[in-house]
């Protein structure tokens, strides 16, 4: 059957006619294409250009290696350690249930971390890492690297991570690492980008936090390319930063160890000094911690137990520490008195155990008095009566003026965290803080190191350093930097008469080795290693009690200051022991072993000490938690 | 009641018909094609064996099919017509009842050798359809309602099955396709603005009913959307496709990175790199200058196959030929204006170069259909 012609033209018209319409359209519609391709190919070539340059390229900081800190001798004091982890890609892992199942083969990993990863890995960035275990051993992370094939996505990872490997006997000198917390960034202006690299530590605490610009270091960075998932294709360029500067501290690390192991149980500081350089030979407070915990992350528990305890074991006493000096004072009264020329060393008070002023009574510790007392007497048997007579002929400024002298209220430039400046009150002072007028039993007060008066235990040693020398020494930890020696702090001569001094010192040498000296127990017997100090007993309740018959934080503390050898004085330690009771019987013993200690560099003979007294030491000496030379795992205090 | 039937004895039988396939068209394919196998084995990283190879087999498949179905004589496709339209419906219910799952979407079944997209083989067996319809309705019944509603029940009930799946993309392109072969037919113009009309009404109706009971299409759809209208919004969500597409096009500049240079589709920051979005593979690496070339070429298809529908008195031969290039012409003008930021992303290859196997198949079996036509177009006695 035919269609008519004329059918077939008028479809064949139609069509003609709608198809160039359609043509039609489908051009401008290409053109509409050409154009937008040519717009965003040509005109806005370059911007997109860089876009996919900034899409491709990353920029990766590359740490530098923590500088190192030894002591004086070289023995590492801060380390860095090689930390092998194993970290997951999770866009790489086939099944996550596999891979678990067979790193549980090859590492110890319990169910309760697994559960942490498995949380983590849906918060992750997009390529970015997850940490399935930390601190493996090399044997663990070469389990993983052989199994590498059957373990897609699953990476072992070598890292530096800070180690101390002194445990607590530093803890409170070089402080610790940790992680830049956001409070941390918020406290600097401009930060350097190496803080906000992932697991990136910074000092907290001690050294390592107030000598962070030395020990970090310049961070290098390379180039790298990457994929859309952040994963790195191929390294561009690299340029590697630089090491942080090594320390090297003034402490013998092994004086150190041996000091904190003698202070302990007991909540206590010690420092030794050098009384030449002003080199801090160890510098201790206790109890102590293992630093190398934060490092890591400490648990509530250990953080709990730390900061729970009444001993106070993240406290750095020997710096932070502050307490009235009580009679270690006196050497300063007397000196002030005697410079003033107020009074003569011959010059006699009697004692009737106490001294009325302004309708009040001061007693002295003895009930019974001293009788007649001379400066000699004053200091050996430590009369207060006498210091008060003192006070009141020389006034306050002057006792404070020479307290300053000899170390008090000064706020040595040490890289310690919260180094305390202490107190040597004056009139002015007075009337500032307290808005009232100095009265004279203030003076009497602080004659004999009590009232206002506050020192730090590194105060008092650098008191008995200066006592000792005549010299304005001052306290040094930082021995070098990166090789350069750190110079040396003397202000000179104090410009304290000589024979003022030699009777001083004469008096010092008596309250440990004259029968009658309230040290004499803790006297040394080694020719030539003589030790010259002072005890003091500071009361921390007022009212007149039997340190006994009250609760241990109400007890006194117990402090004594020293220098020796008395010829020739070469080192000065000072003791506090909080709640000791008194000086005598809990701080001085613990300072003549600290001496025995530096002087001998050792454990000393036993001929150094009293023949009375040699079988007891030795007991002691053995029951010491030492392990010299070694590491000492958990010296820090349960 | 054919248009054919006259002269039919004029028309080339035998081999002989090889001769007469339109090879400018089949020339344009091939290159086209060997474009597209450059890209796959560039976004492959070089790589033949990943997507080229297995394209390259399908496009082999494929010319082997349109030669076959160029051989057979055009009527035999319009008698098939309607039977082939049953069969795709009832591929489209079949994939309902059993499809497999690609991109929360059912869209294909599983026949073992590739994965048959039953709403590709719809877009040709409907354009047939219409085709036929056109060319058995009297012309003088073409823009009456009754016999207007028939084509558009016909373009519907494919577009609602697979807007089920759902697929809003291939959906969208049923309905522009099968109503521009029925503009191509002469059905009056008033329809269509009617349509259009009702299309923006649809439109509105579909956000109105969004977060509702009888919400129209998919929260996906819907975000898509969004997107597309602001990419920013959402950088590295949805957004993220459209950005990183046109990073990877702009990037590419006048002459491109060079083969394998993209570093955008290199390190796998575009999306659906080797397949809806392989465009922007090829655009980086061949610049503007390689990306319009493409365009050209497409054109150029466009404008031998327009040709041949002028040339061809035969009325289903035409209509075929017009609905196979508009079809055409809608997957790349859709996916070149989704690829670059003129349109949301709806799931549609860029013809011939896109991998996939459907796509592919069922484009090359329609330019069989095409050449079938040229081949048995009615001649004039001389």
């Amino acid at each position: 059957m035919k269609r008519p012609q004329r059918e077939i033209d008028e479809s064949a018209r139609r069509i003609t006619r709608r198809a160039i319409v359609l043509g039609g359209a489908q051009i401008v519609f290409a053109g509409a294409l050409a154009a937008r391709m040519r717009f965003l190919q040509v005109d806005e070539a370059d911007k997109y250009r860089l876009l996919a340059e900034d899409n491709r390229i990353r920029y990766d900081l590359i740490p530098p290696q923590r500088g190192l800190i030894f002591d004086r001798f070289g023995v590492p004091v801060a380390s860095n350690e090689q930390t092998y982890r194993v970290v997951l890609m999770p866009e790489d892992v086939g099944d996550l249930d596999d891979t678990f199942a067979m790193l549980q083969r090859l590492i110890p990993l319990t169910p309760s971390d697994l559960e942490k990863v498995r949380k983590e890995i849906p918060r992750a960035a997009p390529g970015a890492a997850v940490t399935v275990a930390d601190r493996l051993s090399w044997d663990d992370i070469a389990e993983v690297a052989v199994n590498g094939p059957a373990l897609p996505g699953v990476h072992p990872e070598v890292g530096l991570s800070r180690v101390y490997p002194q445990n607590g006997d530093f803890a409170h000198v070089v402080g610790y690492v940790g992680p830049v917390s956001d409070y941390y960034l918020s406290k600097i202006e401009d930060p350097d980008p190496l803080l906000l690299t992932p697991r990136f530590q910074v000092g907290r605490v001690g050294v390592e936090e107030k000598t962070e610009a030395v020990l970090r270091g310049q961070a290098g960075n390379k180039q790298v390319e990457v994929n859309a998932l952040g994963r790195v294709m191929r390294e561009l360029e690299r340029k590697e930063g630089d090491k942080g500067a090594d320390l090297q501290l003034t402490v013998d690390a092994k004086l150190q160890r041996y000091v904190q192991a003698r202070l302990e149980p007991e909540s206590a500081s010690a420092v030794v000094m050098d009384v030449d350089t002003g080199d801090l030979l160890a510098i201790a407070s206790a109890p102590s911690f293992d630093p190398n915990k934060f490092v890591r992350g400490i648990s509530q528990r250990d953080y709990a137990e730390l900061t729970e305890d009444d001993h106070r074991p993240l406290a750095n006493k020997s710096v932070q520490g502050l307490y009235p000096p009580g009679s270690t004072f006196k050497m300063i009264s007397a000196l002030a008195a005697l410079e003033a020329g107020v009074v003569t060393a011959g010059e006699t008070f009697y004692c009737p155990g106490h001294k009325e002023v302004g309708g009040r009574r001061f007693h002295c510790w003895k009930r019974g008095g001293h009788g007649w007392v001379d400066l000699h007497t004053s200091l050996k048997r430590s009369c207060d009566v006498y210091y008060y007579e003192l006070a009141e002929r020389a006034g306050i400024e002057r006792i404070s003026a020479m307290a300053r002298k000899l170390g008090f209220a000064e706020k040595f430039d040490i890289p310690m965290s919260a180094v305390a400046q202490g107190l040597a009150p004056t009139k002015d002072w007075k009337a500032r803080r307290h808005g009232q007028n100095w009265v004279v039993g203030d003076s009497l007060n602080a004659s004999i190191g009590q009232g206002y008066v506050l020192a730090s235990p590194l105060q008092l040693a650098v008191m008995s350093a200066r006592l000792a020398t005549g010299q304005g020494v001052s306290p040094r930890l930082v021995k070098s930097i990166d090789g350069v020696e750190q110079p040396l702090v003397n202000s000179g001569p104090l410009g304290l008469g000589p024979t003022t001094m030699t009777q001083i010192r004469k008096a010092m040498y008596d309250v440990v080795n004259d029968r009658g000296g309230t040290a004499y127990g803790s006297r040394i017997v080694a020719d030539g290693m003589r030790m010259a100090g002072k005890t003091g007993t500071s009361q921390v309740r007022s009212v007149v009690v039997r340190n006994e018959d009250v609760p241990w934080d109400q007890r006194d503390h117990a402090l004594f200051v020293a220098f020796a050898p008395f010829d020739k004085p070469k080192y000065a330690v000072s003791v506090v022991v909080e709640h000791g009771g008194g000086g005598s019987r809990a701080a001085a013993p613990v300072a003549r072993d600290i001496m025995l200690q530096a002087l001998y560099g050792e454990l000393p003979p036993l001929e150094a000490y009293p023949s009375g007294q040699r079988e007891e030491i030795e007991q002691r000496q053995r029951a010491l938690p030492l392990n010299l030379g070694g590491g000492r795992a958990g010296s820090d205090r349960a | 009641m054919s248009f054919l039937e006259y002269n039919v004895k004029t028309v080339p039988t035998g081999l002989s018909k090889v001769l007469y396939l339109n090879w400018v068209l089949i020339i344009l394919l091939i290159t086209i094609a060997s474009i597209g196998f450059l890209a796959l084995y560039s976004v492959a990283g070089g790589d033949i064996g990943r997507w080229a190879e297995p394209q390259m087999k399908r496009f082999a498949l494929g010319f082997v099919g349109m030669l076959v179905v160029a051989m057979v004589p055009v009527y035999f496709w319009r008698n098939t017509a309607a039977l082939a339209y049953v069969l795709s419906l009832g591929l489209l219910v079949l994939v309902e009842l059993i499809g497999a799952t690609g991109g929360g979407a059912q869209r294909w079944i599983d026949l073992g050798f590739m994965r048959l997209q039953p709403s590709e083989v719809a877009k040709i067996t409907l354009v047939m359809l219409l085709a036929a319809y056109y060319d058995w309705l009297d012309l003088k019944k073409t823009s009456r309602l009754m016999w207007v509603i028939i084509p558009v029940v016909l373009i519907l009930l494919p577009t609602f099955l697979v807007l089920r799946q759902p697929d809003l993309g291939t959906a969208l392109l049923l309905v522009a396709g099968g109503g521009l072969v029925m503009f191509a037919a002469g059905v009056h113009w008033g329809y269509f603005a009617a349509v259009i009309a009702s299309g923006v009404a649809v439109v509105t109706a579909a956000f109105q009913s969004r977060g509702t009971g009888w919400q129209l299409i998919a929260d996906y759809q819907y975000d898509r959307i969004d997107t597309f209208l602001n990419p920013s919004q959402d950088p590295l969500g949805d957004g993220y496709h459209i950005t990183q597409s046109k990073i990877a096009l702009g990037s590419g500049g006048w002459t491109g990175k060079g083969l394998l240079q993209g570093t955008q589709s290199q390190l796998n920051f575009v999306p659906e790199k080797h397949t809806d979005f392989i465009l922007t593979t090829f655009a980086e690496e061949f610049g503007f200058i390689g990306a319009f070339s493409l365009l050209v070429l497409y054109c150029l298809v466009l404008f031998f196959c327009i040709t041949s529908a002028l040339q061809n008195k035969d009325r289903f031969s035409s209509l075929l030929i017009l609905g196979v290039a508009v079809t055409f012409f809608l997957y790349f003008a859709v996916n070149m204006s989704m690829v670059m930021g003129l349109a949301p992303v709806v799931g549609v290859p860029l013809p011939l170069v896109s991998y996939g196997g459907s796509a592919m198949l069922v484009l090359m079996l329609a330019f069989g259909l095409v050449q079938s036509a040229h081949v048995h177009r009615p001649r004039m006695r001389a």
